[in-house]
């Protein structure tokens, strides 16, 4: 999804003189400054990073909480009639069917979600940035036959080209003569495979006009070659979009790991996912509204946590645009 | 004009073959399940399995597969035969269309309804309620799960199961020339559910043009020769703002009717993307094949009319 956001790109090193101070800041500098009076991006990042932190730190959590572990299943958390008992001091978020905690296994799936968004969205980024880099400074036939895969690929509906792949490689062997094995490391493929074009996309329209400038002339004047010139001239002017771009693109990664999940192709189902859960949750939701309700909840304060953080770094690279 | 129309449409055509490609290697060269094998059960015997493949015509090469299937659908419009129901696949897609363009075309005239003024209103009134509403509202909305938001309309509204039954549930889906009125109470929900997303999506990047726009020399100018403050901002700024979005609005349409899965999964809607999504799990390829296309061709076909209407009013893009 273009964002539109032309004051950030193609940020040359441009000192600011501030006129109070008297002192010039380097466009980092300003950055920062800006990102520190966003107070709610920096309440974003707070929550990303407890986010972080429950991830990296599940069991503690777990167990600080005195919760079960997210694959325990408690047979006394379920009534006589085998239906999971909702929310009590034993279960914050109460049970699922099996009897399995649910605040455990809300802990547990932020795992998963901060996994594959990162991870597959960094994957996504360095390949969307080279095919744009390449096929932006080559042009010619090169940028023609990349350009063209892009469209093949944005032609495709994204979704059921996830489906399509995560099915193939989520079952059995898995896929391409058992190269590619069912788990999360596939996810992060699939999700990498559909979100790059984008990135590829924005970056090659940046190079071409990028290319032309006078400092790359400059540059190519002076006998420098074409390796040199893309990644020491052209790339850092590509920073500040890249980055936002990346953040912008991160809850996107992570709403399509829930959805792949959701639709039972994404990671499969003993470990905990908030996708999984919800679509397990689905069965039963009018009366065990907890199963639904907590996985979902965390799934939007995340993606929610990460667009404000998004916005903000936006806001804060791109003077231009004004809140 | 008629030449770009014709580069165009021939780049379409093109563009649905190498789809059609990448669609037989994501599903035939890196096979999720073996039809054969769904087809005759756990404990079929190897001759039975090899008759299968064999009236299937799965056991001749893959090249020879897919040139047949090509010239099949090219030549003859036929996209071949669903592996489970027998049905052409062709007639599975007409029985599913209807489902999906109903829940498509719903969503976007509520969410073309909401999105504009919204933007609009909350561009103008930058800094007001009315903006941090809308703001803090289009950001909740892109950020929820459509499938959980529909479990929480349904746990809330569903007749059925609703707290509040207000509105039929999910799995209640009539075609429209069944019951007009059923239909159309059916599907309030799906396209509300369906709608915020994409409501969000443009208002705020309606939002953000228009605040961009409103700061241009012209407005400026259209102010000073005294037009009003209404018809400043809603015909000549809206005008500017609205057209970068017309593109992307296209795209997303085009998206849409080649099927809304979690929408269509969530309230049991009998469309495109769940007859997609069932295919995927029976590895009924046929049926693959054509859904991905159908949304393919969707999807290329809101490009091209899109363009065309650029190059209708821009007569610079024809060149480029």
């Amino acid at each position: 999804m273009s964002v539109g956001a032309p004051g950030l790109l193609a940020q040359e090193e441009r000192y600011e003189h501030d006129f109070e101070t008297g002192v010039a800041r380097s466009p980092w500098q300003l950055f920062w400054r800006r990102l520190r009076s966003d107070r709610v991006a920096l309440a974003a990042l707070g929550v990303i990073v407890a986010l972080v932190l429950v991830a990296v730190l599940a069991p503690l959590v777990v167990k600080l909480a005195g919760a079960p572990g997210p694959n325990v299943q408690d047979r006394n958390a379920t009534d006589v009639f085998g239906t999971p008992l909702g929310p009590s001091g034993g279960h914050w978020f109460g049970v699922d069917p099996l009897g399995r905690d649910v605040f455990s296994r809300t802990v547990y799936g932020a795992r998963v979600s901060l996994l594959v968004g990162v991870v597959g969205t960094g994957v996504a980024v360095l390949l969307g940035v080279a095919v744009g880099l390449v096929a932006g400074y080559y042009r010619g036939w090169v940028d023609t036959l990349l350009s063209r895969l892009v469209d093949v690929v944005l032609s495709f509906p994204v979704l059921l080209l996830g489906i399509g792949i995560a099915s193939a490689c989520s079952l059995g062997k898995g896929c391409v003569g058992g190269a590619v094995t069912p788990g999360v490391r596939t996810v992060i493929l699939v999700v990498a495979l559909v979100s790059w074009t984008s990135i590829a996309r924005i970056v090659r329209g940046q190079v071409l006009s990028l290319r032309e400038r006078e400092f790359v002339v400059a540059a190519r004047s002076l006998g420098a070659s074409n390796r040199r010139i893309v990644v020491r001239e052209i790339l850092p002017n590509l920073t500040a979009p890249i980055i936002v771009y990346s953040s912008l693109l991160l809850p996107q990664t992570i709403l399509l790991e829930a959805a792949l999940s959701f639709l039972g192709v994404g990671v499969s189902p003993p470990t905990a996912s908030w996708g999984w859960m919800i679509a397990d949750a689905s069965d039963n939701f009018d009366t065990q509204w907890w199963y639904m309700v907590f996985p979902g909840a965390a799934l939007l304060l995340t993606v929610l946590a990460f667009n404000l953080l998004g916005d903000g770094l936006r806001d804060a690279l791109d003077p231009r645009a004004e809140r | 004009m008629a030449a770009y129309i014709l580069r165009r449409v021939l780049w379409g055509v093109v563009l649905l073959v190498l789809v059609s490609l990448l669609t037989f290697v994501v599903f035939y060269v890196l096979p999720s399940a073996d039809p054969a094998q769904l087809r005759a059960g756990r404990n079929a015997d190897p001759a039975t399995l090899a008759q299968i493949r064999a009236n299937l015509g799965l056991d001749r090469p893959l090249t020879a597969q897919y040139w047949t299937f090509l010239t099949q659908a090219l030549l003859h419009a036929n996209l071949g035969y669903s592996y489970f129901s027998q049905a052409s696949v062709g007639s599975l897609l007409v029985d599913r269309l209807p489902a999906t363009i109903s829940l498509t075309l719903g969503a976007i005239v509520i969410w073309v309804l909401v999105a504009v003024p919204l933007g609009v209103v909350s561009a103008v009134r930058r800094g007001t309620w009315v903006d941090k509403l809308t703001t803090g509202g289009a950001l909740l909305g892109i950020s929820v799960p459509v499938y959980w938001l529909g479990l929480v309309a349904l746990y809330l509204f569903a007749s059925d199961i609703g707290k509040f039954p207000l509105l039929p549930g999910a799995g209640s889906y009539v075609p429209l020339t069944d019951d007009p009125w059923k239909w159309l109470t059916s599907l309030i929900l799906p396209w509300l559910v369906l709608a915020s997303t994409f409501t969000a999506v443009y208002a705020r990047l309606l939002r953000g043009n228009m605040i961009e726009v409103l700061s241009e020399d012209y407005v400026r100018t259209a102010r000073a020769k005294g037009l009003s403050e209404r018809r400043v901002v809603w015909r000549h700024a809206l005008r500017a703002a609205v057209t970068p979005l017309v593109t992307l609005a296209g795209l997303d349409v085009g998206l849409l009717l080649g099927g809304a899965v979690l929408t269509e999964t969530v309230f049991g809607i009998p469309g495109i993307g769940r007859l997609n999504y069932d295919a995927i799990v029976h590895a009924d390829y046929p049926v693959i094949q054509g859904t991905v296309l159908l949304a393919a061709f969707f999807v290329i076909v809101a490009n091209i009319v899109v363009d065309v209407a650029y190059a209708y009013l821009d007569p610079r893009v024809r060149t480029a």
